[in-house]
């Protein structure tokens, strides 16, 4: 059995009807990337996993419980699916280090000296330990988004969703960024993201999904994703993507 | 214009080039700076014969009307420069290869004009004021700045103040607790939230519609009625600073929730991701960063209830205020009042000017956002 398994879930804003029946399955260790257009729901689709929107209709499972409808413990299921977001979204009221403790602190996984020796290791890990003490507004936005990756580790998910972070980076600050997510999925990490970033889709990818209208439209291995697109709409998506300079 | 012109290039012609002369503004700002000065001598003048015959107080008066007269003829400094940078520039404008020179002067004089005016503006309102406190054989002046009165009444009534300044201190403390409550109360989510932020909605609305004197009234001579153990038992002072509590907490509630609604739903968003409850999220990532953007408005509403503890008057607390109304019906004069507002200026200006500092700096801060 799959270690997330997604059975066509429905997702509308008012009118507008976002995820239309999407089924999708990761297995454990497995990194799944979702391409596609903007608006297609990439991004709606791992928030919805998240929890952080409900579904309309369709169900969600982790390692064999039900974790959407009502009256799952929702901050329970966080605890095992971190998220990193596009825009970081670090709390600018505390130092990078307390950003990684807050949520081990305040939920009582860890006490505060345990709590700060596991971000002081992770800091260490990705290079920024000399920025324990800085506020975020005084790293880059390369540097900001390692820590977002690094709060969300704090926790030891068991899976991790990544919805676009190197969208909102300058592109020299793209690498840095990949280069973790690259040793997280050698580390096994069980991982679904979102990316504009087709090169390293097809590096760390083992499965590229394409994402159309709501929906799975095609996936597969990303050699043949890329290099055999079987449906139009994936050849269409893709040579626009080349057009731009972008594969 | 014909189809033929067009095919040709139409000719490159600059405008002349060209100065603007000021003409009228600067003799008419000399003729308001004259007419000002003349107010101000006659006003001196009036002043210095208002005087008692000696004495510390008459040296004082005398003194400012000298002062005052002298310190109007200021004005016909910027009147004369505009009126002669003025002449410069008409000189220099006449020869082409001095136009920046008769463009700076002009300048230069217009500018020295508008500085006259707004000066003599300053001292036509001085003058005004000054024959308003010596109006009727200055009435103004006897009943409100009576040395004698603001002397005699002075340290009591700035004892008195001390009570103005306990009970604005001890509300402020508790409205920042209170107001917090409410703003939360106001936001509780979800349908097992609803009475809450009914409840909250609805007393913030009452109490933001009633007049504080009205509270105070109905605090000050309600609860004694109910006879409550403790509640009833309240001093005045004690009832004020629970009714400028109640009243003042509504206000800063509304603060608070504006300052909470003002944090990106993204930051909810990523304490939310990492596991916290509402409740977490609010204590630890929401209002921290709320706070600190509603300091500015929340300094203003604490002027505004410190202006309030001389509301407390009406249940008997004897504040500054009633202790000046004691000296005023004693003395028939109305310079103990005098010395509350004063008061209450001290007090409230720099942290008038802290609000407008803090305001200053959140601006530049958020733009960073």
């Amino acid at each position: 059995m799959a270690f997330l398994e997604i059975d066509g879930i429905r997702k509308s804003y008012g009118a507008h009807e976002v995820l239309r029946g999407l089924d999708l399955t990761v297995d454990r260790h497995q990194v799944v990337t979702l391409i596609g257009a903007s608006g297609c729901g990439k991004s709606t689709l791992l928030r919805c996993v998240n929890a952080l929107e409900t579904i309309d209709a369709g169900r969600i499972v982790l390692d064999g419980d039900p974790v959407s409808g009502r009256g799952v413990d929702v901050d329970r299921l966080r605890r095992d699916v971190g998220i990193v977001f596009q825009h970081y979204n670090l709390f600018p009221h505390m130092d990078v280090l307390h950003n990684i403790t807050l949520a081990p602190t305040v939920l009582g996984v860890l006490d505060e000296e345990e709590a700060e020796d596991r971000a002081t290791e992770l800091l260490r890990r990705i290079g920024l330990a000399d920025k324990a003490k800085a506020l975020p507004d005084r790293l880059s936005g390369g540097q900001q988004q390692r820590v977002a990756i690094v709060r969300a580790l704090a926790m030891r998910p068991r899976l991790l969703l990544l919805d676009e972070i190197t969208s909102a980076l300058d592109p020299e600050l793209v690498a840095e960024v990949l280069n973790i997510v690259r040793d997280l999925a050698e580390d096994g990490m069980t991982m679904l993201l979102a990316t504009h970033e087709m090169g390293f889709a097809k590096e760390v990818a083992h499965r590229v999904c394409f994402l159309h209208q709501g929906a799975v439209l095609e996936q597969g291995p990303p050699e043949q994703v890329f290099g055999d697109p079987r449906e139009e709409r994936t050849k269409a998506f893709l040579r626009r993507i080349v057009e731009a300079g972008r594969l | 214009m014909s189809a033929a012109t067009t095919t040709a290039k139409p000719p490159v012609t600059a405008p002349p080039p060209s100065v603007r002369l000021p003409r009228a503004l600067p003799p008419a700002a000399l003729a308001v700076a004259l007419l000002v000065c003349l107010g101000a001598a006659w006003t001196a003048a009036v002043l210095w014969r208002a005087a008692p015959a000696d004495g510390a107080w008459s040296w004082a008066l005398r003194t400012v009307a000298v002062a005052g007269g002298l310190g109007a003829l200021t004005v016909l400094k910027p009147a004369g420069q505009a009126v002669r940078a003025a002449a410069r520039a008409r000189g220099a404008a006449v020869d082409r290869s001095r136009l920046a020179e008769a463009r700076a002067e002009a300048a230069d004089a217009r500018e020295s004009a508008w500085v006259t005016v707004g000066a003599s503006a300053a001292v036509l309102l001085l003058t005004s004021l000054t024959l308003f406190l010596l109006a009727n054989d200055h009435a103004v002046q006897a009943t409100f700045f009576s040395p004698g009165a603001i002397a005699s009444s002075t340290a009591d009534v700035t004892r008195a103040f001390g009570t103005n300044v306990f009970i604005a201190v001890a509300a402020e403390v508790l409205v920042l607790v209170w107001g917090l409550l409410l703003a939360v109360a106001k936001l509780a989510p979800g349908r097992a939230g609803r009475p809450l932020r009914l409840l909250a909605t609805a007393y913030i609305d009452v109490f933001r519609a009633v007049p504080s004197i009205v509270v105070i009234y109905l605090i000050g001579f309600g609860l004694p009625l109910a006879e409550i153990p403790g509640l009833s038992a309240l001093t005045p002072t004690w009832a004020a600073v629970l009714a400028l509590t109640l009243t003042y907490g509504a206000y800063v509630a509304e603060v608070y929730r504006s300052g909470i609604d003002s944090i990106h739903w993204s930051q909810t968003a990523a304490a939310r991701s990492l596991g916290l409850s509402h409740s977490r999220t609010l204590r630890h990532v929401v209002v921290p960063q709320a706070v600190r953007r509603v300091v500015p408005p929340l300094l203003n509403d604490f002027i505004g209830l410190q202006k309030d503890t001389a509301l407390v008057t009406v249940i008997g607390t004897i504040d500054a205020f009633n202790q000046a109304r004691i000296y005023a019906s004693n003395d028939f004069n109305l310079s103990s009042v005098t010395v509350v507002a004063a008061l209450f200026v001290v007090i409230t200006i720099p942290q008038t000017r802290l609000a407008d500092r803090l305001l200053a700096r959140s601006g530049t801060a958020s733009k960073g956002d």
